[in-house]
């Protein structure tokens, strides 16, 4: 039978506040165990938790940013469980009332097209430590660093029919969060990390399956073989007349699978209730409004402007803003080279291609906005053919000075001395009598197409350096004498 | 040493002969020492003694004292309730649990009084976790009380209550969920006070029940309970349910007359559940304040029985979560030898909690969680609000309301063990007050057999100056607050 599957996320963001969320540790990635972790966050009796207003300034950006309803009043809650990560045996969190209500976000496809996916909510809560299960024989080590991080569990309705859609959200949400400047949206580093709900359905109907939720996939790769082969399984069991069981999966990556996580580990009753050390959080329409003001223009709404403004294609637009830093590098090099199709193309090809290769950021590249500008510059003067720019490029990612720099020192100017010019045409013309006899036979618009030619023949001579304009000018020239 | 008795003084009297160069702070801490190493063995009411830390800060205090750079409470010795943390110093909560927890950081409020220059002589027993309104629960045995060693002071800060009351120091700190200080102070006859839920911050006290606990003074003068509130009352950042308010001086406010106070007597304080003897009591404690110009308003708070209920649900579901902390991994007791994870927390919790610990958590546990919820804990929310109308209804008409403590004077040890819904009607007038976070004050009101009488005085949010002042004015024209038990004869 052909199933169709159904699919919501879980994401779980860590924002990016300088301190924890109840407590004044700090939470960088990285440190050696228990060394930001304070009284608060060890759970030490009498302590108490202080709300992060930076985090709920984050996690209210997040809700502007996808249009959705901002809870004028929202409250925390204790989540119950005993882990020994967890170390006052209750997470805090947003159950009831969260911060965030529901959004909308629109996905850029990777064919340029948007896909709408509605956000249900999106709720602050702490982060658990680290269960260390290598660092000591036959015990287990407990690293608090983590515990109390600030997160955003963002969870959106089962809008996702295909891992593409998956993959494009979260690369979307990234997008997103890293203009909104609230996370580093690093999935290696678990700053991003994602749980799939997925059921399967007979196609054409209406009513969910039964689902199960695999948690903690933590690569783009990673979510797209999980859906796969999650959507394999369930599809043979349906197929074989047997039943999804709704329960948590495990993907495992080593084997390509996921395997149910044991019962115990997740058959909790959370026992949810209003966190009374804590008071609700209230926010006024001026609050709101101030923090919406101090947005910046965000992926989408400068999307739509590239493609407006610079007459970019949609899909070039789509890949220029999907980072803030390439959207503002591509800004840059064209206030400087007023040449936008040129500098997107630049970008998205060569650039992007060098980044690749050498696994950097668009931050980190050795060619400057400004460097890049000059090297277009020269092409659009017709100083540089494409295939000479392709060179100064190489020149450029070296550190070999600015465009005009690299130009001059390795000789690779177009050449316009006229002389010079004029004994290689007189060269060509002369080996090939049959296609001028053919050109001087022929009409002015037939002419023009067979001119190509000879301009072709001598850049082949010139090695490429003969400045074409010049050429076909004298060619013309010679070609009427 | 001075002309006054330190043993019977109260704070204010020992800070004037402290000003007065009569006795120093050192010798009021030898003599306090001295006395809680000699009858603490009867009375049970101290866990821990700092004798070398009090020593050194009632020199410290001298020496401020000396430089005429001194407040109120510098050199005043006190005790503190093991329910506040305290650095570097054994704090228990009275349970095996934390027999050997030593926190690195102080309680605001221990703090707050040290910065007063107060000597902290020790930590007093309690209940454990506070959960008790007998003292019987500690892990550390019963205090019992000082006016009659066979039965109990009251709980759960029954240490603290019959510290004062046994002279070992003039002041102690309680905290009240339920009733925990004034119920404990009303049967040793000392004056106890919670203030307002908010009033004073909670950081550093061992939670029991969140929404409900608040820390008070326990002494035996209003005049010192105001003095203690004024130090350690107000806005604290580190608790964010700590109120943004000013604080009055509370000792300034006590001056002036009660003409015209409105007290309300609810009639269902006054009912089947209370002592015909104390009734009586409590009633010529009203009249005294009648005769001050106080006038007297019969009023209802008609779901006052229904406290019993509502907070039996609310103060279990927040301690069972409160206590989920406790399970060997970081710190306190942990059991030898687990086998894995949940050996771990299952001998740990069963061997570090005691039985009414074990109730309370089974309790709370049972009514939050899923297909209960609604029933008892969203519920019991609904009821609290009620209650808490009762009361804003009831201040429309009156400045205060008037009441006993207690339904009965102190009960024998052991008597109510076994009878947990008995031993929690104890609290049936006090509850209340905190399921609606008001201030309520606990002051001597007479004796019924030898064994004191308490009368409470509840009042509006924030507005402890009114119950102070009310209870000073009954203290200027009673002595009820003077007498002490004889503890060397009862021994």
């Amino acid at each position: 039978m052909p199933w169709e599957t159904v699919m919501g996320l879980e994401v779980h963001l860590q924002l990016a506040t300088d301190s924890k969320i109840f407590s004044g540790s700090p939470s960088r990635f990285g440190a050696e165990p228990n060394v930001q972790a304070d009284a608060v966050d060890l759970g030490m009796p009498g302590m108490l938790p202080v709300l992060n207003t930076r985090a709920v300034e984050f996690a209210v950006r997040f809700g502007l940013g996808v249009g959705a309803k901002i809870g004028r009043r929202s409250v925390f809650d204790r989540k119950n469980y005993f882990y020994p990560d967890l170390p006052k045996g209750y997470q805090i969190s947003q159950f009831f009332e969260p911060i965030v209500g529901e959004g909308l976000f629109e996905v850029p496809m990777p064919d340029g097209s948007l896909f709408p996916i509605r956000i249900l909510r999106a709720h602050l809560e702490e982060d658990a430590g680290k269960s260390v299960h290598d660092a000591f024989p036959d015990q287990t080590g407990i690293d608090l660093n983590r515990a109390g991080t600030p997160l955003l569990e963002i969870v959106t309705e089962p809008d996702f029919r295909t891992a593409e859609q998956a993959v494009a959200y979260l690369k979307a949400l990234h997008s997103l969060v890293t203009y909104l400047g609230i996370s580093d949206g690093n999935m290696s580093e678990g700053s991003m990390r994602c749980d799939v709900n997925i059921s399967l359905r007979p196609v054409g109907s209406d009513t969910l399956g039964t689902r199960t939720e695999i948690k903690n996939v933590n690569s783009f790769r990673f979510v797209e073989k999980a859906i796969e082969v999650e959507t394999e399984r369930q599809a043979d069991l349906l197929d074989n007349g047997e039943t999804v069981t709704q329960e948590t999966r495990l993907y495992d990556a080593d084997r390509n699978e996921t395997r149910s996580m044991r019962s115990k580990e997740v058959a909790n009753d959370y026992r949810y209730f209003p966190e009374p050390d804590l008071l609700p959080v209230v926010l006024d329409e001026a609050t709101i409004e101030s923090i919406a003001q101090s947005l910046p223009e965000l992926p989408g709404p400068k999307r739509a402007r590239f493609i407006e403004q610079y007459t970019l294609s949609d899909y070039d637009a789509a890949l220029l803003v999907s980072s803030r830093a390439m959207a503002d590098y591509f800004e840059s090099a064209v206030a400087d080279c007023d040449e936008p199709k040129l500098v997107a193309n630049w970008i998205l090809g060569d650039l992007s291609a060098a980044m690749n290769r050498e696994d950097l950021d668009i931050d980190q590249t050795p060619v400057s906005a400004s460097a890049l500008a000059g090297l277009i510059t020269r092409i659009a003067d017709n100083t540089l053919s494409s295939k000479l720019a392709k060179q100064v490029f190489e020149g450029l990612w070296l550190g070999e000075g600015s465009a005009d720099d690299i130009i001059e020192a390795r000789g690779l100017k177009q050449v316009s001395d006229t002389g010079e010019l004029e004994a290689m045409i007189d060269d060509v013309i002369t080996n090939n009598p049959d296609q001028v006899a053919q050109y001087q036979a022929a009409d002015e618009a037939k002419q023009k197409k067979l001119s190509g030619f000879f301009v072709g023949q001598i850049m082949k001579a010139s090695k490429g350096q003969a400045n074409p304009q010049l050429v076909s000018q004298l060619l013309m020239k010679k070609l009427s004498d | 040493m001075s002309p006054t008795d330190p043993t019977k003084a109260s704070a204010t009297e020992l800070s004037t002969a402290l000003a007065n160069g009569d006795v120093s702070s050192l010798e009021l801490t030898e003599h306090f020492l001295e006395r809680i190493k000699r009858l603490n063995p009867t009375i049970n009411a101290v866990i821990t003694v700092t004798e070398d830390a009090a020593r050194q800060d009632a020199i410290e205090a001298d020496q401020r004292i000396a430089a005429g750079d001194q407040g109120p409470l510098t050199g005043i010795p006190l005790l503190h309730k093991d329910i506040f943390c305290t650095n570097g110093v054994l704090t228990t909560c009275a349970s095996r649990m934390l027999d050997n927890f030593v926190p690195p950081y102080d309680a605001t409020v221990v703090a707050r009084l040290r910065d007063a220059g107060t000597v902290m002589l020790g930590k007093t027993n309690m209940d454990e976790f506070a959960m008790g309104s007998s003292n019987e629960t500690s892990f550390y045995g019963p205090t019992v009380n000082p006016w009659d060693v066979s039965r109990v002071p009251g709980g759960s800060s029954g240490g603290s209550a019959a510290a004062v009351a046994a002279g070992f120091a003039p002041l102690s700190t309680g905290t009240d969920t339920g009733g925990s200080i004034r119920q404990p102070a009303a049967l040793c006859g000392i004056t106890g006070l919670k203030p307002t839920y908010g009033r004073v911050s909670r950081l550093g006290i061992i939670a029991f029940a969140s929404s409900l606990d608040q820390a008070g003074p326990m002494t035996r003068t209003v005049e010192d309970a105001a003095l203690m509130l004024s130090a350690i009352a107000g806005m604290d950042s580190g608790d964010s349910t700590s109120a943004d308010r000013p604080v009055p001086d509370f000792r300034a406010d006590l001056g002036g007359n009660i003409e015209g106070l409105r007290i309300g007597i609810p009639r269902e304080y006054f009912s089947d559940d209370l002592d015909t003897a104390i009734a009586a009591q409590v009633k010529t404690a009203l009249s005294e304040l009648e005769s001050e110009g106080a006038k007297l308003i019969d009023i209802d708070l008609p779901h006052t029985r229904d406290a019993i209920a509502t907070y039996y649900v609310i103060a279990p579901a927040e301690a069972s979560t409160n206590l989920s902390r406790y399970d060997g991994v970081r710190f306190g007791h942990r059991c030898a030898q687990p086998k894995d994870l949940e050996d771990l927390y299952f001998r740990s919790r069963t061997e570090g909690f005691g039985d009414e610990v074990k109730r309370r958590i089974l309790v709370g546990t049972y009514v939050l969680s899923s297909g209960f919820y609604d029933a008892y804990f969203k519920r019991a929310q609904q009821v609290r609000r009620i209650i808490s109308e009762d009361f804003s209804r009831a201040f429309e008409q009156v400045d205060v309301i008037a009441g006993p403590a207690t339904p009965g004077t102190a009960f024998p040890l052991g008597s109510k063990n076994n009878d947990p819904v008995s031993m929690y009607m104890e609290d049936i007038y006090t509850l209340a007050v905190n399921l609606a976070g008001l201030p309520g004050l606990s002051l001597p009101a007479g004796a019924v057999n030898g064994l004191p009488v308490g009368l409470q005085l509840i009042g509006r949010a924030f507005d402890e100056s009114t119950l102070l002042k009310a209870g000073h004015r009954l203290q200027q024209r009673t002595d009820w607050h003077r007498r002490a038990p004889d503890v060397e004869v009862s021994r």
